[in-house]
């Protein structure tokens, strides 16, 4: 078993924590994983993703030809990555900056008005967070409390408790938006 | 207890760990993490922490940490490491240990921060002046990298020769679980009797890679040269993955060995006899496994991320036993798992 999962958006999305965050959820839960970064000039304002690759074996390639989940944050990341999510794959779609449309008919299409859910919470950065308790929910390979827990450990030292709150709630919404 | 970490804070925390006390630098990108990780938590462990005014100014204060008799190590990119030749042909010279880490990226010139491996030839040929060698490590995944820079410590004390990690963006920049290599106490680590400590109650030692009698140098030259025969003998390393019965072998090392593991288990889901042989010690690098094997498969295919430079030492190696072709990516572009699997396919089906 090897999954990818490409998070894409604009730098500062938290396209790059959310990633980090699945990484360490699946690390805990005893699975081998990379987390690869755009790194350089697209962290200031243009456009960023990353690479989570899951396995029950070690990794071999952190980069990822066809990706099983992609997570598209804005509208130029859903255009230069659907083409190469693979068949039966799925798409996680930020409908609040991407029109809703059957980009592909071979991957389950998942739209989520991301922004207008984080601004809901009260928090407008946590968009990341819905996007990703949709992802967790797609990939099926742990319960969501993994999740809630990486997420924890990984803004901890940052994370004031009313912070953390609004990043739960932001997972659990984007978990129970997946059928 | 396994953490997750970017190649470069493992690179950094194993390097405290093996004990080094001076970390000396100059900022670039991508390795910017380790010299973060160094400021952050270096000063922590009684050490020193000096963010230099330029590469030269860093590699010449290694200089003087080493000679003090003290572990100590310097991180740059590509470009800064060139900056660094001059004094790494002088600690080499003047045989004092110490650790440069290269996360390599695209060049020649300025070229650009993705990752590259055009850096073997500097590393392992040369790079600065004169008749010295580097001991020369790629890892290719982050827990190799903790391990790597442990060993690297030890290596280059035990033969008082300067060792490099070459490494690259990819490796510097992600993250992946790593089981932290234990800590090295300060006593475990053996005595230098060399060091320049004080000369109370001793003969003075001298660091120094300079002598106008050409007999008295060549003597220095000739032990030197006989360290380096000790090295290639004893510390070879590389790793062999799905070799037994493979008609092609990829030789790859570092992020490009990673990606070719891929490849040879997608190869083998098809049903194509495909191996690999991953170079760990690049110097000395290991001529007498990969001749063996030509002896008995029939294609080497190197593949890198430059346009053929340890394909160089693998035709070395196999001296027209097998055939050895090569396929690169230039310019930062790292190949899909799926294009080199292609080129696997003009030879074996």
């Amino acid at each position: 078993m090897e999954i990818g999962v490409i998070f894409a958006g604009f730098g500062g999305q938290g396209i790059l924590l959310a990633g980090k965050v699945l990484a360490r959820a699946a690390m805990e839960r005893g699975f081998e994983v990379t987390w690869l970064p755009s790194y350089g000039p697209e962290m200031r304002g243009g456009t960023a993703n990353c690479t989570v690759v899951i396995a029950d074996e070690p990794v071999g390639s952190p980069i990822v030809d066809s990706p099983a989940v992609l997570v598209a944050m804005n509208e130029p990341s859903l255009e230069r990555f659907a083409p190469r999510v693979s068949p039966g794959g799925a798409i996680v779609v930020n409908s609040s900056l991407v029109s809703q449309r059957k980009e592909r008919a071979d991957v389950k299409m998942v739209f989520i008005p991301m922004n207008e859910i984080a601004q809901e919470l009260g928090e407008p950065r946590c968009a990341n967070m819905v996007a990703l308790g949709a992802t967790a929910k797609i990939l099926g390979l742990f319960p969501l409390e993994a999740v809630i827990a990486a997420m924890e450990e990984e803004l901890g030292a940052r994370g004031r408790e009313k912070l953390l709150k609004i990043n739960r709630k932001a997972l659990q919404r984007g978990y129970t938006l997946v059928s | 207890m396994k953490v997750l970490m970017r190649g470069n804070e493992a690179m950094a925390e194993a390097a405290i760990r093996a004990g080094c006390r001076c970390y000396f630098c100059y900022p670039i990108t991508p390795q910017g993490e380790l010299v973060e990780y160094m400021a952050r938590h270096l000063p922590r462990h009684g050490g020193v922490f000096l963010q230099a005014e330029s590469e030269v100014a860093a590699i010449n204060m290694v200089y003087g940490a080493s000679a003090a008799g003290v572990r100590t190590m310097t991180s740059s990119s590509s470009p800064g490491i060139s900056l660094k030749m001059e004094g790494i042909s002088y600690l080499a010279g003047a045989r004092l240990p110490a650790v440069i880490i290269n996360v390599m990226r695209a060049g020649p010139g300025l070229g650009n921060i993705a990752p590259a491996q055009g850096d073997y030839f500097q590393a392992t040929k040369g790079g600065g002046h004169g008749d010295y060698r580097l001991i020369v490590l790629a890892p290719s995944t982050v827990q190799e990298a903790a391990e790597l820079v442990m060993l690297a410590f030890d290596l280059s004390d035990r033969y008082r020769v300067p060792a490099m990690i070459l490494a690259d963006g990819m490796l510097g920049q992600m993250m992946e679980p790593v089981e932290l290599p234990a800590p090295i106490p300060p006593e475990k680590i053996p005595p230098k009797p060399w060091a320049l400590t004080g000369a109370k109650g001793r003969a003075p030692n001298v660091a120094s890679s300079f002598d106008l009698d050409p007999y008295r140098f060549r003597e220095i030259l000739r032990a030197l040269w006989q360290t380096y025969r000790e090295i290639e003998k004893n510390e070879v390393r590389w790793e062999e993955y799905e070799t037994e019965d493979a008609e092609l072998v990829l030789v790859a090392y570092g992020t490009m060995g990673r990606i070719c593991r891929t490849v040879v288990r997608q190869a083998r889901k098809e049903g194509l006899p495909v191996g690999l042989f991953r170079p760990i010690t690049l110097w000395p690098f290991p001529y007498e496994p990969l001749r063996k094997l030509a002896e008995r498969v029939p294609v080497l295919l190197t593949v890198e991320l430059s346009s053929g430079q340890m394909w160089e030492d693998v035709r070395l190696s196999v001296e027209g036993r097998a055939k050895t072709p090569f396929y690169g990516e230039l310019g930062g572009v790292v190949p899909t798992p799926q294009e080199i699997l292609s080129e696997v396919k003009k030879y074996v089906r």
